[in-house]
């Protein structure tokens, strides 16, 4: 296959992950602060969302404060800011129409229909007619496009490549979400009713509500969490899930240059593999987890590198 | 204007034409409401595959849909067997000159056209003087525009020699209908069309390099995403199942081409471009250009690689060439031209001038090097200070124009914003050489929607029909 298709197939994928999650994270940020609070307190949880992408700057040079209606408008609809959502679907989009002849038309058809679909939505109207009803219909999209995907797509390097670029998007996001709001929660840890709820959304905004409820039947523990988004490898967003599926893919596009990309999965897979959650906590999540986002960026590099822009004519 | 013009469905008495007949009954048998229903439903449809264009000078990136009418555009059986027949000679014809004129120049020396007109015209590429390439071909596909007149007759309005574009709204178009109206196929006998790509693909390996004609790799050259003609490249490229390539996909290594790939490089044989030729490589043509492959020309000329179409195809259809074709088909096959030409007044001629200056509300003006409908005068259809101004530009550089009577070009009855009315259109087949000449019966039918408009271009408010050619 074409480096290039390999590359648009990649991103294609990595930026629908990413308008996924975000989206995800919006809403439950979104329906906490629902939950009464000090104004500061909740500003801080979109200042938190501001952080995760190290965007501060970027906003600064376009909105006066940080509120609910500023990061909103500045993470959903924003064509400006590269890593809002109306500019992943459009990355998205853009990347299959490079290479929609080598999706299926259901898989293109369904990445055109998101993005026709999306610009047609003024932010206002999401507004009134209510934001979390927006991040439904993203996450709908997402499903369905995955859908079709795994669903019509044979089963050849060109479905490598577009799990690949979903898995290393989605453990990334999975260490950043955790990153913050781990931190965010521990610094601020009132030990008051509210916790339960925050702890819950923190798990909402990764799919993990549920699945915590039926791992643990017990109360919400910032350890267990860790745990549960870090180490389990059945929980399909957890960093293990991730990282194992990454192997196991890279194992079957590899080529005559990539062993060094492939060996430094695998070390990065066992770490997580035989890691225990006392020791990531003794050492500190935040530790744990920056390290854990640049050896995924390192991997991203060498993945492109290998496969996806060759420079070598040899 | 009061030119009688052919309508594709009714005689001049009216009456609904033969071959049309079975349409026009069941058209007058279908409810306006089930009409409206499905001409809405392939609205939607269009937009949601994403078979649009993008069009130059608008807001970068746009895209728009190529108008589809629900009308076909019928063609009877016996009348395609005569059209096929003139196709076949006429581009066998072109395929012989661009032959001659990069080898031997024996139409020049015999004295058939003035040898000035195709050494210094801009489209002839010395660099393939002499060069061989694969069973003789250049104009491995054509799409030869044809346009019918008043009496009914067929004239060759041009022939589109270097990347020729549009088969795939052919394609959807009938996709489309068989959509729309599968109760239509079981009432007439239509030629399929679908399977043009593998007759395109088989057309591309025949003509690969020595010593991979086993199996040769194929690939399809695209200029990028934001080219007009994006979709019909990754459309058919998908169909062929070759890799669609842009230039930096591409690189060369020892006069052999190359595919960048995640397993490594990767050899190709046969390269279909839709790029033209001052792109294709920055080390012989167009410095600035980031869209070809460095060192492409010199892998051709070694006979390393076939390009389809041929570098330098461009002189043969020139507008200024275009008046040489009938002497073309009698030079190089010894026969009458069964295919008319418009009659074209060449303005670098004096003669030609003065009469085209004395004449320009009757004529149309044509840029000799204008493609896509651009760069145009209809002299019936334009204002007098348009005509004026036109004059000016002529009068500037008189060598630039050819100008041709007004073609009183046949329509057919579409559906409009009022209702079904006759709009003007033409014809593009598209022919295949390579060990043998072949084409799909019929071809694209683009129609002018806006009210007496001769112009079909789909970048000048053109629409397209699905062309049927019905068998016996």
């Amino acid at each position: 296959m074409l480096s290039r298709t390999a590359d648009h197939l990649y991103w294609m994928s990595r930026y629908t992950e990413r308008a996924e999650n975000l989206a995800r994270l919006l809403d439950v940020t979104y329906q906490m602060s629902l939950v009464p609070k000090p104004v500061a307190a909740e500003n801080q949880n979109w200042r938190a969302i501001l952080a995760l992408n190290s965007l501060e700057t970027a906003f600064a040079e376009s909105y006066d404060k940080v509120n609910a209606e500023n990061v909103l408008r500045f993470m959903v609809s924003d064509p400006n800011n590269l890593s809002s959502i109306h500019s992943c679907l459009r990355a998205a989009r853009e990347n299959a129409h490079a290479v929609r002849g080598t999706l299926t038309s259901e898989t293109w058809e369904s990445a055109n229909a998101t993005w026709i679909e999306l610009r047609e939505q003024k932010f206002e109207q999401l507004m009134t007619t209510g934001i979390g009803q927006f991040f439904e219909w993203v996450k709908l999209r997402a499903a369905v496009t995955r859908g079709v995907t795994f669903g019509t797509m044979l089963q050849d390097e060109a479905l490598h490549f577009i799990r690949l670029g979903g898995q290393i998007e989605r453990a990334d996001n999975t260490a950043r979400i955790l990153d913050v709001k781990y931190h965010v929660l521990r610094t601020n840890g009132d030990e008051g009713t509210s916790d339960f709820y925050r702890w819950g959304a923190l798990l909402r905004s990764l799919s993990a509500f549920e699945v915590y409820r039926k791992v643990y039947r017990d109360v919400i523990t910032p350890a267990r969490v860790a745990e549960l988004l870090i180490l389990r490898l059945d929980m399909p967003r957890s960093l293990h899930a991730c990282t194992k599926g990454i192997v196991r893919i890279l194992d079957s596009v590899k080529n005559d240059h990539s062993a060094e990309t492939e060996r430094r999965a695998g070390m990065l897979h066992a770490r997580i593999h035989y890691a225990r959650i006392d020791d990531i906590l003794k050492t500190g999540t935040h530790e744990f987890l920056t390290g854990f986002m640049d050896d995924i960026f390192e991997l991203g590099e060498g993945i492109s590198q290998d496969f996806l822009m060759p420079v070598s004519e040899g | 204007m009061s030119i009688n013009f052919y309508n594709e469905m009714y005689d001049a008495s009216g009456a609904v034409r033969p071959h049309y007949r079975a349409y026009a009954d069941w058209l007058a048998a279908t409810p306006a409401e089930k009409i409206a229903r499905k001409r809405a439903e392939a609205d939607i449809a269009f937009h949601r595959v994403g078979i649009t264009f993008a069009v130059y000078g608008e807001e970068a990136g746009k895209e728009r849909l190529i108008p589809f009418d629900i009308i076909p555009r019928i063609i009877p059986a016996d009348e395609w067997t005569q059209l096929q027949k003139g196709l076949r000679q006429r581009v066998k014809a072109l395929n012989a000159f661009l032959h001659d004129i990069y080898h031997e120049q024996a139409i020049l020396k015999a004295g058939h056209i003035p040898r000035e007109q195709v050494l210094n015209n801009a489209q002839f590429r010395p660099e393939m003087m002499g060069v061989d390439v694969a069973a003789g071909i250049y104009a491995h596909i054509a799409g030869v525009d044809l346009v019918r007149a008043g009496g009914g007759e067929f004239y060759v309005l041009e022939d589109n020699l270097r990347v020729p574009s549009g088969v795939s709204y052919m394609i959807e178009d009938r996709k489309m209908t068989m959509r729309l109206f599968p109760e239509l196929f079981s009432r007439h006998k239509i030629a399929p069309v679908a399977h043009y790509p593998d007759m395109l693909l088989e057309n591309l390996r025949t003509v690969a390099p020595h010593g991979v004609e086993k199996d040769p790799t194929v690939v399809l050259l695209t200029p990028g995403a934001y080219n007009s003609a994006y979709f019909e490249h990754t459309f058919l490229a998908q169909q062929m199942g070759v890799e669609l390539v842009e230039g930096r996909d591409l690189f060369v290594k020892d006069d052999t081409v190359f595919m960048r790939t995640t397993q490594g490089p990767q050899r190709v044989d046969v390269i279909y471009r839709r790029l033209d030729d001052d792109f294709l490589d920055p080390l012989a043509f167009r410095k600035d250009s980031m869209l070809g492959v460095p060192g492409l020309l010199s892998a051709y000329r070694a006979g390393r690689v076939t390009l389809a179409n041929a570098i330098g195809t461009g002189v043969a259809d020139d507008k200024s060439i275009y008046p040489y074709v009938p002497d073309m088909v009698r030079f190089y096959l010894g026969e009458e031209p069964l295919l008319n030409n418009v009659p074209t007044y060449m303005l670098r001629k004096p003669d030609d001038l003065q009469y085209a200056l004395d004449h320009l509300p009757e004529l149309v003006v044509k840029e000799v090097h204008g493609a896509g409908g651009y760069g145009m005068l209809v002299g019936p259809a334009s204002t007098k200070t348009q005509i004026e101004d036109f004059r000016q530009r002529i009068l500037a550089a008189p060598e630039k124009y050819i100008a041709q009577p007004t073609l009183a070009l046949s329509n057919c009855p579409t559906f409009v914003e009022s209702g079904i009315a006759p709009r003007h259109l033409d014809l593009r087949p598209f022919v295949l050489s390579g060990k043998e000449i072949q084409m799909v019966p019929g071809g694209l039918t683009r129609v002018a929607l806006r009210e007496g408009s001769l112009v079909v271009n789909s970048s000048q408010g053109g629409g397209t029909k699905d062309t049927w050619v019905l068998e016996d």
